[in-house]
């Protein structure tokens, strides 16, 4: 089988300003890549690349063999963004985020279906949150908020996970729910990308590696943490408190 | 008591009353989600010309009103995606751009601002029979397609970048929010008028969104409650013979006066019941031996918020206070 993410020579910029530079990366189905860097260093920046959210200044991403530009196969790809707008503006429930990660599957003008409904009920009870299905998002806390994320992508029961940043800003039974979630779809043969800060609990899932460093990959193989990769930029995590971290800390990754 | 029922313009004016308040608020809920609580404005401003060119044309004032708005609201939303930094000064030309080139145009055919101000502030009781059944079914058209595609403006309102990569065409999608907006605006032109028209598109999203929990639920409240406000806004500039717009503006504030506080005991009571997650029970009870120090604010030690009660760093580990003890944690 053909790969699933495919980035050739990949360059983007931002405000005629370089962010990534041919970055070369191809995922295979069912591995399970992690995405380190420090700030900066562009690894948000490449998944929202492949997903289609920021076009290539150069070189090519093809999703699935199709160039991403005529990619139309969305049901397949499911993307959880770092921090989204969905508990801001008029209220929504949990149930109404999570059942728009159904719309990929689902066409115009037509109610949803009942596989509709079980695909929202099985991806809030994945995440633990199927007794908060009619809550206001916004009463919830970060991490839940986050689980939400991860529930209306996982409702659209995709092959291709794309996460950004899952575990920022995160509480760590958040953290632990979404490294879990992550576990069963990986056994379940989904290929998955996450960008993280540090391995953290998605340590044991991890089967490779990729290292970012100035809009380049600079390594790129067996599970590392960002300290063995040499990686001048970034700052010794603290271990020996287990406080989980908070929002802002982190900073904005672009 | 309903005497004004056997009046037939008052009749007209409730049915077209209603059904203004009923679609004006269903788009803005869209609105109001895509913070652009104030583009019903702009396109009322535009709108201006719209009617201008119809008086001096002597086409429907209604007519080129809607097309011109409808023109007006793409330009607004395309300037808007392109996401220049002069994004809300282009928008700002436009606005006063529609506002003057209106007011030229009627003194042009020498119509006089007079006949523009049945427009600017409404003119609900002197609708005829064939523009209550245009109101009908614009507002009919407005609703059926809010609620058909809910979903999908809902989703491309709540969080653009996933609807993207769900496959939405989040600019086309864009551009049918602002048409709907521009028809609405049409509609409730001759309700409330140009100049207050943004009030029954965000007024009654506001009031709803103070006890609704979900999205729906502040759209569907949001229509009752603009309803309401409509229906009880030409009522009452019946009796108290005052301009149906403010009477209606005015009441739909009052709406949203009086749920304010209630949204905000709401709010708090929903916060206060969702628990605080704890991994598992503490169910190991380790209990710290010959603890001769009293953990308390200041006492040196780091202090950590744990569900209901605070744990201190003690060498590497947490103390819990128990009793007259201090557990492991």
């Amino acid at each position: 089988m053909s790969a699933v993410i495919e980035v050739e020579r990949g360059a983007v910029a931002l405000a005629g300003r370089p962010i990534l530079r041919d970055v070369d990366l191809t995922v295979r189905p069912g591995e399970v890549v992690a995405l380190l860097g420090a700030n900066g260093s562009g690894k948000s920046t490449l998944v929202k690349a492949i997903v289609g959210l920021l076009p290539l200044s150069a070189g090519e991403v093809r999703l699935f063999g199709t160039p991403i530009g005529r990619f139309d196969d969305w049901g397949h790809l499911g993307y959880v963004p770092q921090r989204s707008t969905i508990a801001q503006g008029v209220p929504a429930t949990v149930r109404e985020v999570v059942a728009a990660g159904r719309l990929a599957r689902r066409r115009p003008f037509r109610p949803a279906s009942a596989t509709d409904r079980r695909a929202v009920r099985d991806a809030l009870e994945a995440v633990g949150l199927a007794d908060r299905a009619h809550h206001q998002v916004s009463t919830l806390s970060g991490g839940q908020q986050q689980r939400v994320l991860m529930a209306r992508t996982l409702a659209g029961r995709p092959d291709l996970l794309v996460l950004d940043e899952p575990n920022a800003g995160v509480d760590l039974v958040s953290q632990e729910a979404i490294a879990q979630t992550l576990a069963d779809r990986a056994r379940a043969g989904t290929t998955i990308v996450v960008v993280l800060h540090e391995l953290g609990p998605f340590e044991p899932l991890i089967q490779r590696t990729v290292v970012m460093r100035e809009g380049r990959v600079a390594y790129d193989g067996a599970p590392t943490s960002l300290e063995a990769a040499h990686d001048p930029h970034c700052e010794p995590t603290e271990p020996a408190l287990r406080v989980p971290p908070m929002s802002g800390l982190l900073g904005e990754d672009h | 008591m309903l005497d004004f029922l056997s009046q037939p313009f008052m009749v007209r004016a409730l049915l077209a009353a209603a059904v203004t308040g009923l679609a004006t608020p269903a788009v803005g809920t869209f609105l109001v989600q895509r913070r652009l609580s104030l583009m019903g404005d702009g396109i009322g401003h535009i709108s201006v010309t719209g009617v201008a060119l119809g008086l001096l044309t002597g086409a429907s004032p209604t007519l080129t009103a809607v097309v011109v708005a409808i023109v007006g609201a793409v330009a607004i939303e395309l300037i808007r995606s392109s996401g220049r930094a002069s994004g809300d000064v282009a928008l700002a030309l436009i606005f006063y751009g529609g506002l003057a080139g209106g007011l030229l145009l009627v003194s042009i055919g020498g119509n006089g601002v007079a006949t523009l101000q049945t427009y600017l502030f409404g003119s609900i009781l002197s609708i005829s029979v064939g523009d209550v059944w245009a109101s009908v079914a614009l507002a009919g058209a407005v609703i059926g397609l809010c609620l058909a595609l809910l979903p999908q403006l809902f989703s491309v309102s709540n969080d653009e970048e996933f609807a993207q990569t769900s496959g939405l065409s989040v600019r086309t999608y864009n551009v049918l929010i602002s048409v709907l907006a521009a028809v609405s605006v049409s509609v409730a032109m001759r309700t409330v008028g140009l100049l207050l028209v943004s009030a029954l598109l965000v007024i009654p999203v506001a009031t709803a969104q103070q006890f609704a929990r979900g999205f729906r639920a502040t759209m569907l409240w949001a229509m009752v409650a603009g309803m309401l406000a409509s229906v009880a806004g030409v009522v009452t500039s019946w009796y108290a013979d005052v301009p149906p717009g403010s009477s209606i503006v005015l009441i739909a504030l009052l709406g949203f006066t009086i749920t304010a506080p209630i949204g905000i005991l709401l709010q708090r009571r929903r916060l206060a019941r969702v628990p605080f997650e704890m991994a598992e029970p503490p169910d190991e009870h380790t209990v710290e031996e010959a603890h001769g120090h009293l953990h308390g604010p200041g006492c040196g030690h780091v202090a950590i918020e744990h569900g209901d009660h605070v744990d201190y760093i003690h060498d590497g580990h947490r103390h819990a206070v128990h009793g007259g003890h201090y557990d492991e944690h």
